[in-house]
């Protein structure tokens, strides 16, 4: 930070401790302090500068990857990182690059699917990256329909090999993180083929290029898909493409934790329960709805800050305009976004704790949980992650036009992040997940199985059909119960009214593909309710720190009443609440962005982000933007030289009328 | 088009006539023809090629830029394209450049603000393009508030010139288009000062670089501001920073045909009536609008065609997929899109008349309905930009993953569209722009003034305050009246509360102030109430065509009801319809999809787009998508070599475990 902090008076309005707010945040001392750690260690780190990145060329961004890659797991070894450390370093480098799939995905997986033979010879290679790795499943015709994965894996018993092959264009891997040029080996879902009998999609560890020279193996195409979208942001990864012609790979690199396939060529059906693979799955989308909160406080970092620095309008002869902050219709905007932030980090921990409970209850063979936990999490994904993306974008609009500059950091955080929304699940497909779940849930109330965890609350639909809200005044709807009741209402009456309309179907599945809108719809307010109920469960709960609970209260409630303004129209459709209380909801809203007016600089503070992690001139810590903005338009390479490149060809001709004769 | 039409299947299910359709769309025979004439020029012209843009450096582009705009110059001289040929082939081209700004805003602003003589003298240069003028006005730190500019002309009655300066950082002007590396002069807006009084922002000519070898002019520093949003994009255009010290130029380049100063420096002030120079803004507004149905239908255009290409699940037993667009839930984000793309289009006419019905009336000193005219083109501006950046974003994530490719043409377009939210007024200021003229019109109800035009159902006032829907059946709600007055009732009631709202408050400003957002509200009710019914309007018009009509019928009530849809909320909280008239124009709604389903394809085809302009692998006419995509892939600079440039440096270090030795 530089000399002079023009937020200073921001700060200095704060009504709670923001060092205790950052543990909050954190989730634990111990998180606080890893994170801190390793954020300063890459911010005072010359080779994990990024400010220059949209002026590089494809293969120069791509080869600044390799090199921060590289250096990063050389930092990782040498100061001793541990795994929660170096995973840390990885995410604060905020650069797209391999390791986070050979890390991410392709380690897990022979953890998860390899026997203890194959983790053994593997994993050694794996962790000291003499061997590096990418998941090779999404094919170019196939994304959210693994099933439809068209690769083969044929068994040839003479030679006890697989051999592996694309039959079709629309069969090859195209999408894999790291693919393209660094992989060295690939985790490949293809359709495992024995004794004539197609058994579905398997996973194989399959060797790409050469140990010596990294050349691609005979029998093998790969090379990178193509630009992506925005500057930077992932045009850093070589996504890849990949073709097999009839590649042979040896039979024990099939990994064979769960099914096998015998020297003889018999398939040996796993006897490991199935539900076992959804662990992982658990795993990963509570990470994304983690990465969902921090995408969108970095987002609602640069937003607030440069709203409290910004200016417009206002000013009376002359006088100092109003700070934008001020303004209700850009606190109607941002305020929201700041409290999804928050709220996003909580439902992220429980998932977090979800996860290791679900993880305990597999292993003792407990699968009672399981659909609840996959439903949670898709749905959760879902709903976080779209919320996220759009968040994203209406920050760079609060920003206005200094939101369309690639140095608000904005762009490139929007271009990141949109992916989201489409890998490990598309949004709307995880939605419908979460849609049969809850079908079947409603469905077995009558049969007197009581629902349990999320759904909980469905075993209450005596009462939450017919209740009412009972909110009289606008301070009411600070109220946990009438806030949980609304919402549980409207998410069990539109469940409801769905299973409803699909009885009236003769085919089941035909009345499911016609109400698949207002399916999406029933998913998506069970979900909201998920994230609202652990929010306020988070804010009920013992919290420390001088006006941190007061504060969270607040982000909680506006969250809450900020949904019920979005979706009025169910709420009100289905009675959960009358107009009249919608008015009083309205009116505590305005009253809680008052409240946290005063407090949001020393709110997004509290997320704790160095200016190096932001890359963004606008939300600096110290709010010096304009004079940094000029700094950073001179580095761009039109400003070379003051004449451009070009004049002579092509603008000298017109202006001298000589473009007649002019060669362009 | 190549041999095979793979949207073959699709263009025989049309209903209707193409052709005709393509006619409607345009908006006349002429104007379809004009479009398609030029649409084909540029699209078999090499020098106009754009598929490489994302692999171009910001020099190699902005050269690229250059060198198109001279060519389309040359090509303009010699075909002797009229202004209309002209302005259709820079559209084409397809790449935002400074010759947009020349002739969009330098030109019309000299036409507009300057005398017959000045008109004259620079008319005559800026038309054969021997001077080229951006508009310079936004500042540093001065978007949407035009009072608030900083920079100065201070008038030296010792020499008779202005003396421009830039007193402040904040003051620079910051953003103009073509300003950075390409312009010679400007117009620049900036305080007019003399003998010491200051009388506003006023309009001067200035010129920037040497007519010689192009460099800047002493005491002014201009550049580039560094690159924006997206890959392409607008950094292929030099917005850019521009700061005067204490620059003199001769009075007689101030723009005088309104406001003058004399000799003596005594300030003279317009005897013109100041509403004529709303004329130019609702010109601009009203092609922002038209801009905007075109964004859209693009990115509709390239969604359509590949979720009818794309297949995903619902195969059985290895048959073939389901189309994309076949599922419900894509119909249900996709066809929306579909119809405002047509709805904007048309109302997007409508305002063209308006314009022209206004720039009559200003000619004649009737200036009765020019607030109504800037409240219009303002709040439609507002709605149709807003829905149009979200509608591209939501066309790519309905292409799926392909959709984050650079060669889908969405990541670009988007890029492109979104400072449309911003230029020309920031969307939400201009919202509240509309909200002003509503409270205004409602608190003249009680005076027995009677609105007019697109708020003379206001003049309806007991009426539709207590008005109930009469709607009783699906089939109901494709009733003209019946939507019109659900619209109808809910702007009116929205805009009542907020009067009423207001009234409460001692201080109306303040009052206004605290009820921005709901605001805000009103006025998007009052927007899209204009929509509906110019579309309905539209419809009751004679369009020729077999079929024609019938499609436009069913867009028109998937628009209408997709808004009733998204803003249920409203109509609910202000008792315009029951939750059960709600779901029954769900019902609707789904059946209208099913009947645009067939026709989706043929649809798009109506927008007569060129490969070239849409230069989207996804959305090629002849659905071709899967080969393409593999030839794209293979063009990127990555794919040079099998083993990428890096690989010595970073990565075999890594893989043969040398790492403590090697130089990073």
């Amino acid at each position: 930070m530089e000399r002079v902090d023009h937020l200073a008076d921001e700060r200095n309005k704060a009504e709670f401790n923001v060092d205790d707010m950052k543990i909050v945040w954190a989730g634990s001392r111990h998180a606080f302090d890893v994170s801190n750690r390793m954020s300063r260690l890459v911010a005072n780190d010359p080779v994990f500068e990024k400010s220059k990145r949209a002026v590089m060329s494809r293969k120069e961004l791509f080869k600044n990857t390799l090199r921060k890659s590289v250096h990063a797991w050389k930092l990782i070894n040498e100061l001793r990182l541990s795994d929660e450390e170096g995973l840390k370093l990885r995410s604060f480098m905020d650069q797209p690059g391999f390791l986070d799939l050979h890390w991410g995905m392709f380690v897990p997986a022979i953890k998860g699917q390899g026997t203890e033979q194959q983790q053994q010879k593997w994993l050694s290679l794996a962790t000291k990256m003499q061997i590096i790795g990418c998941y090779a499943q999404t094919e170019l015709g196939h994304g959210s329909n693994v099933q439809g994965l068209e690769t083969t894996a044929t068994f040839d018993p003479k030679t006890d090999q697989f051999i592996i092959h694309s039959p079709t264009q629309t069969s090859s891997k195209w999408w894999p993180g790291g693919l393209g040029k660094v992989s060295t080996h690939a985790v490949i879902y293809a359709r495992l083929i024995t004794n004539g009998k197609d058994h579905g999609v398997h996973g194989f560890i399959v060797q790409l290029r050469s140990l010596d020279d990294h050349s691609p193996l005979p029998g093998i195409t790969v090379g990178d898909i193509g630009m992506k979208f925005g500057n930077g942001a992932y045009n850093s990864m070589d996504n890849g493409f990949l073709m097999f012609d009839h590649f042979r790979i040896p039979r024990d690199q099939m990994l064979m934790r769960l099914s096998k396939v015998t020297r003889e060529g018999k398939y040996v059906a796993s006897d490991v329960p199935r539900q076992l693979v959804y662990g992982t799955m658990v795993y990963v989308r509570q990470s994304i709805v983690s990465n969902a909160s921090t995408a969108l406080a970095r987002a609602v970092c640069i937003a607030t800050r440069y709203s409290a620095v910004r200016r417009q309008f206002g000013s009376h002869d002359g006088g100092i305009e109003t700070q934008v902050i001020n303004y209700k219709t850009q606190q109607n905007r941002l305020f929201p976004l700041l409290a999804s932030a928050y709220a996003f980090r909580f439902v992220g921990e429980w998932l977090k704790w979800l996860y290791t409970d679900v993880t305990k209850r597999l292993e003792a063979s407990d699968f009672a949980t399981l659909p609840e936990a996959h439903a949670c999490t898709a749905g959760l994904k879902s709903m976080t992650t779209s919320a996220t993306s759009d968040g994203i974008e209406e920050c760079r609009k609060l920003c206005g036009g200094h939101g369309y500059l690639w140095c608000s950091g904005l762009p490139e955080l929007f271009a990141v992040y949109v992916p989201a929304c489409t890998y490990e699940g598309d949004n709307v497909v995880l939605q419908l997940q979460v849609a049969r779940f809850l079908m079947k849930t409603v469905s077995q109330l009558g049969s007197g199985k009581a629902p349990s965890g999320t759904t909980a609350y469905m075993g209450r639909a005596k009462h939450l059909l017919q209740c009412s809200s009972g909110v009289r005044n606008a301070r009411d709807w600070l109220n946990p119960g009438m806030v949980l009741e609304a919402f549980e209402a409207r998410a069990l009456r539109m469940a409801v009214t769905c299973a409803n309309n699909l009885s009236k179907f003769e085919n089941q599945e035909q009345g499911f593909s016609e109400l698949l809108a207002d399916l999406v719809e029933a998913a998506t307010a069970h979900c909201q309710l998920i994230v609202v109920s652990k929010f306020i469960a988070k804010v009920e709960g013992d919290i420390e720190g001088k006006g941190v609970k007061k504060q969270l209260k607040n982000l909680c409630y506006i969250y809450a009443l900020y949904l019920l303004h979005k979706h009025l129209g169910d709420f009100l459709s289905t009675n959960s609440v009358t107009p009249e209380q919608a008015s009083l909801a309205n009116q505590q809203l305005r009253s809680l962005y008052s409240q946290v007016r005063p407090n949001a600089v020393a709110l997004v503070d509290a997320f704790d982000y160095t200016d190096q992690y932001l890359g963004s001139v606008l939300g600096r810590y110290d709010g010096n933007v304009y004079p940094k903005l000029f700094e950073e338009a001179l580095k761009d390479p039109l400003n070379d030289s003051v004449v451009p490149d070009g004049y002579r060809e092509y603008i000298r001709p017109l202006i001298k009328q000589r473009f007649r004769s002019a060669k362009l």
